[in-house]
């Protein structure tokens, strides 16, 4: 919706009197000018805390995964010393060192490239599958809507870890190009196919929300194309929504990453990543937790951080929560 | 209601078929040999080869295969592990551990959260309120796999007050693998009880209740709690689907022989039968969790009606 439309809706809405205007502080229908829905939201964003502990972590670790040697200070994860396996953290290596003697530290930061990496490219996944199967399934409704919501209903059953764990664990023994080599496209692959299901259900109930209101009639009647309708017209509506579920689902991916790697079934040596990091230090628990205790905690804030942005977002894109 | 409900078990049946089919698809259809999975690094003689694969329907087309899978189920057969072992007897072996583990977590997730969520909700924007609103956050963003390995390394190795992994101590030993479990679900509760019980002590029928004199303990217990708990029965009804099957990596971490242990181990040593016959039980526990839940809505609000 442009700044427009979104204008003309809220005065027809107060003019037809289904809502007080009330909610949102800044309506004045005598007013030419009026507040999107996104400045509204940057103006209420600003004043969480939330969002600003949120996007000061996320572009911490965005960096990090764009220059790692920066925050790795100068080390490379991958020239290790058996001599200094399993030291402590000290002065000199913040992290300590691996049962490999390689610099911890160097290790975690290199790390955060590839879960970013899956993280968005999964999120990525999710929204092309997720935006096209509830498009579809919203516009077109009946026997198409009735077919595509049992298929998605089929894959909402199948819990996420336990779907991608058997797709990765096939995975390599199927010869299929990206999902046979066990990297960071496979996982996300595994993570789309089993991850798609609530973008489509948010799209699809906001088409069929918004699919019979007047202004998509007006554009039908003006012979635009089901495609423009849709583009244009339609899904512009499902953008908030969707953005919030995208950005807490960024994390939600990650740590399902770690967990999969963990499982043996994600990511491989030689690649660096918290989950094979987690796994690896598991066994050494007793004699050198912070193996185990780094990742963690680093994993745990990147997942963080795209929570906090997410319901830092929801607060804000949600017009009856303002006062 | 007797209508709805046949109308909903009716429609679980396609799901449930859908869902088993996938599975079933995946583990046979994709290429790979669980035949030699099976026999290691000796070779097979050719003509053990051909009768396992006589035996586990490896020859036929997919669907046939998945026909003959569904032909079996109509009299409890769900075929049998690479060691003969009926994938029955696993279930039935395995369940109870895996049940025993969602009644602690979900009595922990019931109790802990509907109490952190109704104190911070009759006092909104106070200290508790704020406290639970900070914790919950963290509950929720700390992966469920790091708050097992920080649980079990502090709770368990530094300060020994739970056993690390393993079921030796009875339900004891289920305390921390189900908090550990819970904990999502736990935070969830917190807030949702919170949300609810702020939004009805401005309700018109507790401003009624004041008004009459009742003393607040009166108000929020008899009428505040009764009408914020339906979204979270609901929610608990819901989840307990959900954590029945969603115990892998907690089972997996204290090492704990349930079904998601067995299933984890069943996907790793492609024993297709067993990880069918588990992943269909799970998603049949979902739906019909989810069924009793919108059903048990109607019973609770007595405003909903589905005929």
């Amino acid at each position: 919706m442009t700044d427009q439309q979104q204008e003309d809706l809220r005065r027809d809405q107060v003019e037809a009197g289904t809502t007080t205007g009330l909610a949102a502080p800044t309506l004045d229908v005598t007013k030419d000018r009026q507040n999107s829905l996104w400045s509204d939201a940057w103006g209420q964003l600003k004043r969480n805390p939330l969002f600003w502990i949120g996007a000061f972590l996320g572009l911490f670790f965005a960096l990090m995964a764009l220059f790692p040697s920066v925050f790795a200070r100068g080390a490379d994860p991958r020239k290790c010393s058996l001599a200094n396996s399993k030291q402590l953290p000290s002065a000199a290596h913040w992290m300590g060192y691996d049962q490999q003697g390689c610099d911890y530290l160097a290790n975690v930061v290199y790390g955060a490239r590839t879960s970013l990496a899956i993280g968005i490219l999964s999120v990525l996944g999710v929204l092309i599958l997720g935006v096209l199967v509830g498009a579809l399934a919203g516009y077109y409704g009946g026997f198409a809507d009735s077919l595509l919501a049992r298929i998605t209903d089929i894959f909402f059953a199948l819990p996420l870890i336990l779907g991608a764990l058997i797709l990765l664990r096939v995975g390599p023994s199927t010869g299929l190009p990206i999902l046979s080599d066990r990297g960071v496209g496979a996982v996300a692959i595994a993570l789309s196919v089993f991850g798609w299901m609530t973008a489509m259900r948010l799209v699809r109930s906001q088409v069929i929300a918004v699919k019979s209101s007047d202004y998509v009639a007006a554009a039908r009647a003006m012979g635009a194309s089901n495609f423009r309708i849709l583009t244009r017209h339609i899904l512009p509506n499902a953008v908030a929504p969707v953005l919030v579920f995208a950005t807490i689902t960024v994390g939600v991916l990650i740590a399902a990453e770690a967990t999969l790697t963990y499982l043996g079934v994600g990511l491989q040596r030689p690649a660096i990543s918290w989950g094979l990091q987690i796994s690896s230090g598991q066994s050494l628990l007793r004699t050198a937790p912070h193996l185990v205790l780094f990742p963690s905690i680093i994993l745990s804030l990147t997942v963080m951080a795209f929570i906090m942005l997410g319901d830092a977002l929801r607060d804000a894109l949600d017009p009856r929560q303002r006062s | 209601m007797g209508r709805y409900v046949a109308r909903r078990l009716l429609l679980t049946i396609p799901v449930l078929i859908g869902a088993s089919f996938l599975i079933f698809a995946m583990v046979y259809a994709l290429p790979g040999d669980p035949i030699r999975a099976l026999a290691g690094d000796r070779p097979l003689a050719p003509a053990v080869v051909a009768q396992l694969r006589a035996q586990f329907n490896l020859d036929d087309p997919l669907v046939i295969q998945y026909g003959k899978y569904v032909a079996g189920l109509t009299h409890l057969d769900l075929g049998t592990d690479f060691h003969q072992r009926p994938v029955l007897e696993i279930i039935t072996d395995r369940l109870p551990v895996t049940v025993k583990l969602t009644v602690v977590a979900v009595l922990l997730e019931a109790s802990i959260g509907l109490v952190a969520g109704v104190f911070a909700g009759i006092r909104r924007n106070g200290y508790f309120d704020n406290l639970v609103l900070v914790s919950t956050t963290l509950i929720i963003s700390i992966p469920i796999l790091v708050l097992a390995f920080v649980s079990q390394y502090v709770l368990g190795l530094k300060f020994g007050w739970f056993p690390i992994a393993g079921i030796q101590q009875g339900w004891y030993s289920y305390l921390l693998p189900g908090l550990v479990l819970a904990s999502g679900s736990l935070a969830y509760v917190a807030r949702l009880t919170r949300t609810s019980i702020a939004e009805n002590m401005n309700a018109d029928y507790v401003r009624t209740a004041k008004a009459k004199g009742l003393p607040r303990r009166t108000i929020i217990v008899r009428h505040t709690l009764r009408n914020s708990l339906i979204p979270v029965i609901t929610f608990i009804g819901a989840d307990v689907g959900a954590l029945l099957g969603g115990a892998i990596v907690t089972e997996a971490v204290f090492n704990i022989p349930g079904i998601g242990r067995a299933v984890f181990d069943a996907v790793r040593g492609q024993e297709g039968a067993v990880v069918v016959g588990i992943v269909t039980l799970m998603v049949f526990f979902f739906i019909f969790f989810n069924l009793i839940v919108d059903v048990l809505y109607a019973v609770l609000d007595p405003r909903i009606r589905y005929d």
